[in-house]
């Protein structure tokens, strides 16, 4: 029993670190899938971490800073866009840029405005978001196997990680099932023939790229709103990153870039837990390895020896009109 | 594919285009400075003045433009063969274990001479090492070069904490850090030449491998633009169709380009290892390789342009230590965003303003060659 509690409470954390992981590979999903690479997740989300934390300490309103997250995000998106779409400049480059001037612009702005060692103000009940509870979660708590499962893991969770994955099957459904999906993937294939029927290639890349701005303002906001209580520096963590592995491993699509990211979740949350503590058979195995372990699965994969992950045939190159 | 934009004079294509992206770069920083509520022109008075008002100031300027030299270099190697190595950063974490083990076996039984091309070697192996294997991976596996050398950059920290914490570490000591190096493992510093300026070093750590990188940048200049190599390389960084139609081996080139790009950020831990430290620490690179896409970026990938883009750096470095003393508004993370903003305007929107100077250009042209009729030759 005290094996299947230690379970529990690993996949417990496993899904509280694997949530802002889903919103950013996603994020990803959809501007990649629309040929815009993308390596500007992490500074995304970072600035919408920033601007959730700070808003909502100021207002101690918890949707006003996942609005002000989500605003922050969608215009670091459209100068990602304006950059890599309407300049047709290097993508990774943009990229890169974003994630800097994030990075130094949290620090300075959030040390100026508030003077915490660039923290934002601590947030009261109002100012975070909270727990959900689901019906009977504390009655079927002594249940034995289910119970704790329920309530555990399936109850006691916040509003965006029931909307993270709720946005797995939605980005699906979009992405596969409504007429803007087919295009926008077409549009990560052959820009050319998108444009032949006469659909602007420019505007869908655009549309691609604020869905991205939204999901990462999410995963920002619930960094600094719901798995913390304010924002602090360099939050992220590279998390933007292990997302973009994610996307990667899951072969750009949406169900298993949500395994790969609760994959890499569990990792994350295991090495954390078992640290300094021997494994059966294999012995101790240093933190570091557990922590590199989704770098290199992601390139394992990508050397083709796991499967073989394309990625979209028009990625990365700005679509130029002939004339 | 049809270039999209019309071709411009030398001078304006490497002259006025990189230094209006700089201008506007460095316009946006002052907003944010502005924004934080300080004076952008006292910002930049403390810069300069922390940057080159005295000796020691320089010295401390080009100890940094030294590291940004080898990481530029290593960026612009990789960029020529139309290679994007983001992971200088892991290659010089990891090339700082060859300068490490070169100092720890002899920098108590030999002298300075003797440690410094072992650790030279040792530097652009460990480096070249750690590059071999992405640029083998993009070669003969198809991944995506990007993706995997920032993948490595995260498994070299791995690497180097392992190492730093487990195996390189004293006995006894609980610092995350080799022991100091004896005299064998310290190099010399450059203080003669600024006193031929008439300038004293002080305490600033510029030291000899400020040479050695002006070697290796002069070293680049000739590999790209005078041997058989180098125009193999940059005819598949122009046009892998091509390459690959005059025969040339993009797998043989892609591994050997990210294995220099690799020793030439590796290179860069002589210099705070060797130079400043004398042991290797933790995280000794800070951010030095992704300081060389900005730097890259901004020299145009000439070795002639990343030497005075590095010093630029170097200034930024030193003078943003100066800024955050005077203004402690403005942190030393001022220099961050400045750097971001320099690869977004000198990279990403390189082209913003290209529209607008050409057509400036054919203006003046034409209005001086107005009284000849015009073949506009559509």
């Amino acid at each position: 029993m005290d094996l299947y509690h230690t379970l529990i409470v690993l996949l417990e954390s496993t899904i509280r670190v694997s949530v802002p992981l889903i919103l950013a590979a996603l994020a990803g999903l959809f501007t990649e899938r629309a040929g815009v690479f993308d390596i500007g997740l992490e500074g995304k989300m970072l600035g919408a971490a920033f601007a959730a934390g700070a808003v909502a300490g100021v207002t101690q309103s918890a949707f006003l800073g996942l609005g002000a997250g989500v605003l922050v995000s969608i215009a670091l998106s459209l100068v990602h866009g304006y950059a890599s779409i309407t300049q047709r400049g290097n993508q990774i480059v943009s990229g890169v840029a974003i994630n800097f001037v994030v990075a130094g612009a949290t620090v300075i702005l959030g040390e100026a405005w508030f003077r915490q060692g660039g923290r934002t103000p601590a947030l009261s009940e109002t100012g975070r978001f909270q727990v959900i509870n689901l019906p009977f979660a504390d009655a079927v708590r002594e249940v034995p196997i289910l119970g704790p499962i329920y309530s555990n893991i399936l109850s006691g969770q916040f509003a965006l990680t029931y909307l993270a994955f709720a946005m797995v099957p939605f980005s699906w459904w979009v992405l596969y099932r409504t007429r803007f999906g087919l295009r926008l993937r077409a549009v990560g294939e052959n820009p050319a023939a998108v444009d032949t029927a006469g659909i602007s290639v420019i505007w869908l890349r655009y549309r691609a790229v604020i869905c991205c701005g939204i999901l990462c303002g999410l995963a920002g906001a619930y960094l600094s709103l719901a798995m913390t209580a304010g924002f602090v520096k360099g939050m992220t963590a590279g998390k933007g990153y292990i997302a973009l592995a994610a996307l990667i491993f899951a072969k750009w699509r949406p169900v298993p870039v949500m395994f790969a990211c609760l994959l890499f979740g569990f990792l994350d949350a295991f090495a954390i837990r078992m640290q300094g503590t021997p494994l059966p058979v294999i012995g101790q195995v240093p933190v570091q390895l557990m922590q590199a372990l989704p770098y290199i699965l992601t390139v394992i994969l990508l050397a083709g020896f796991i499967g073989k992950a394309t990625p979209p045939k028009a990625g990365g190159i700005p679509y130029v009109k002939e004339r | 594919m049809s270039n999209p934009y019309a071709k411009l004079p030398g001078w304006a294509e490497y002259g006025l285009i990189p230094l209006i992206n700089l201008i506007v770069a460095f316009l946006v920083a002052g907003l944010v400075v502005l924004l934080v509520g300080e004076n952008p022109l006292n910002a930049a008075y403390h810069m300069i003045n922390g940057a080159f008002g005295r000796g020691e100031y320089i010295g401390f300027t080009l100890y940094y433009a030294t590291t940004f030299i080898f990481t530029g270099l290593s960026v612009a190697v990789a960029f020529h063969a139309g290679l994007f190595n983001i992971g200088s950063e892991g290659q010089a974490y990891i090339g700082g274990i060859g300068v490490a083990l070169a100092c720890l076996w002899l920098d108590r039984i030999a002298p300075w001479y003797v440690v410094f091309p072992l650790a030279i070697l040792g530097s652009a192996f460990f480096g070249a090492l750690w590059a071999f294997l992405p640029g083998w991976l993009q070669a003969r596996r198809g991944s995506h070069i990007v993706i995997t050398t920032i993948m490595f950059n995260f498994i070299a920290s791995s690497v180097m904490i392992y190492l730093l914490t487990r195996v390189l570490k004293p006995m006894g000591s609980m610092a995350p850090q080799t022991r100091t190096f004896a005299e064998g493992g310290q190099l010399p510093k450059l203080d003669w030449l600024l006193s031929i300026f008439g300038m004293n070093i002080g305490t600033a750590p510029f030291n000899i491998s400020f040479l050695l990188a002006l070697l290796a940048a002069f070293g680049v200049w000739v590999l790209i633009w005078r041997t058989r190599f180098g125009y193999e390389m940059r005819t598949m960084g122009h046009s892998p169709g091509a390459a690959r139609y005059a025969g040339i081996s993009e797998a043989r080139i892609t591994i050997i380009v990210m294995m220099l790009s690799g020793a030439l950020a590796g290179m860069m831990a002589l210099n705070p290892i060797m130079g400043e430290q004398f042991r290797m620490q933790l995280d000794f690179v800070q951010g030095a390789g992704f300081v060389g896409i900005a730097v890259a970026l901004m020299g145009r990938s000439h070795p002639a342009g990343i030497i005075p883009a590095a010093i630029l750096f170097g200034m930024l470095y030193q003078g943003g230590a100066e800024i955050a003393f005077e203004m402690p508004a403005i942190s030393r993370d001022m220099i961050v965003i400045i750097q971001g903003l320099v690869i977004l305007f000198a990279g990403a929107l390189e082209n913003m303003f290209r529209p607008a100077i050409s057509r400036l250009l054919a203006r003046r042209r034409s209005s001086s060659l107005a009284p000849q009729p015009q073949n506009s030759g559509a």
